[in-house]
């Protein structure tokens, strides 16, 4: 049962990582400043939940996995928000998006 | 009327804050355990004459729908993360974004503010500006603008808000 928790904690925190690493690769690939605030999505919400679920498995203390799901609950809340903040701020400082069909990126 | 329903969220708010002082010490002196219990009232406090204990800092309305409601945003999110890494590892990077307005049919503010953060929350979807009647909506492609104009979300978001 220990090993069995320990291969699953194991495997969200890799896949977690790959996600991060797919988040900052995408910040660096993806064409304009919108676009580029999507892939740093991928790190906010599904990256950051896997290590944090991970570690939650590996606590064997309830006051860890307490303050881990609060972390969690925490970045789950603030990180959308601190998104539109930044899109709204590229916004109305007269960023317009790149949405025209077939320009190549940059 | 009115006092009650006060008293319930000052009730709450309490209790929510000794929650979160519990989960954080983790340690049960009786030094620290008074600590905490002056931490909590002073807060409770400063919350009350800042008179933001209300059904907005304390939705418990929504606290009985929510893990429906989480259950199938966590799979939207996983869903959408995966389409937004096959489109960051893809050869050509060319952009294919969209923008569009979309309207905003909850009738609170919880409401929109649920609706716009779980858009946020799904990648690949970003809102840029959000009034009482309708956002503005940046996505990647036109298939995530197609899917939230088919209104799943925001039906589950107003059925949530009861």
């Amino acid at each position: 049962m220990d090993l069995f928790i320990s291969i699953l904690s194991g495997v969200c925190m890799a896949l977690g990582g790959i996600l991060l690493i797919s988040g900052a690769v995408g910040v660096l690939r993806f064409s304009d400043f919108y676009n580029r605030l999507h892939a740093a999505g991928v790190t906010d919400t599904l990256a950051a939940s896997l290590i944090l679920f991970g570690l939650m498995l590996l606590s064997e203390h309830s006051g860890i996995l307490l303050k881990l799901i609060l972390i969690l609950l925490f970045v789950l809340l603030t990180s959308p928000t601190a998104s539109h903040a930044l899109a709204k701020a590229a916004w109305k400082a007269g960023l317009k998006p790149d949405t025209s069909n077939d320009k190549p990126g940059q | 009327m009115a006092k009650q329903i006060f008293a319930r969220h000052t009730v709450s708010v309490i209790f929510t804050l000794a929650v979160i002082w519990g989960a954080n010490s983790w340690n049960w002196d009786p030094l620290l355990i008074a600590f905490g219990v002056l931490s909590v009232l002073l807060v409770a406090w400063i919350c009350h004459r800042m008179d933001v204990i209300d059904h907005e800092s304390q939705p418990f309305h929504l606290t009985l729908r929510l893990p429906a409601y989480y259950a199938w945003l966590i799979k939207q999110i996983v869903l959408s993360n995966i389409d937004v890494v096959k489109r960051v590892w893809r050869s050509d990077s060319s952009s294919s974004a969209v923008l569009a307005r979309l309207p905003v049919e909850q009738s609170t503010d919880v409401g929109r503010v649920i609706y716009a953060n779980s858009v946020n929350l799904t990648p690949g979807t970003l809102v840029v500006e959000l009034s009482n009647t309708q956002m503005l909506v940046h996505a990647l492609t036109q298939e995530s603008i197609t899917e939230l104009q088919q209104g799943e979300m925001s039906r589950k978001v107003t059925e949530l808000e009861g």
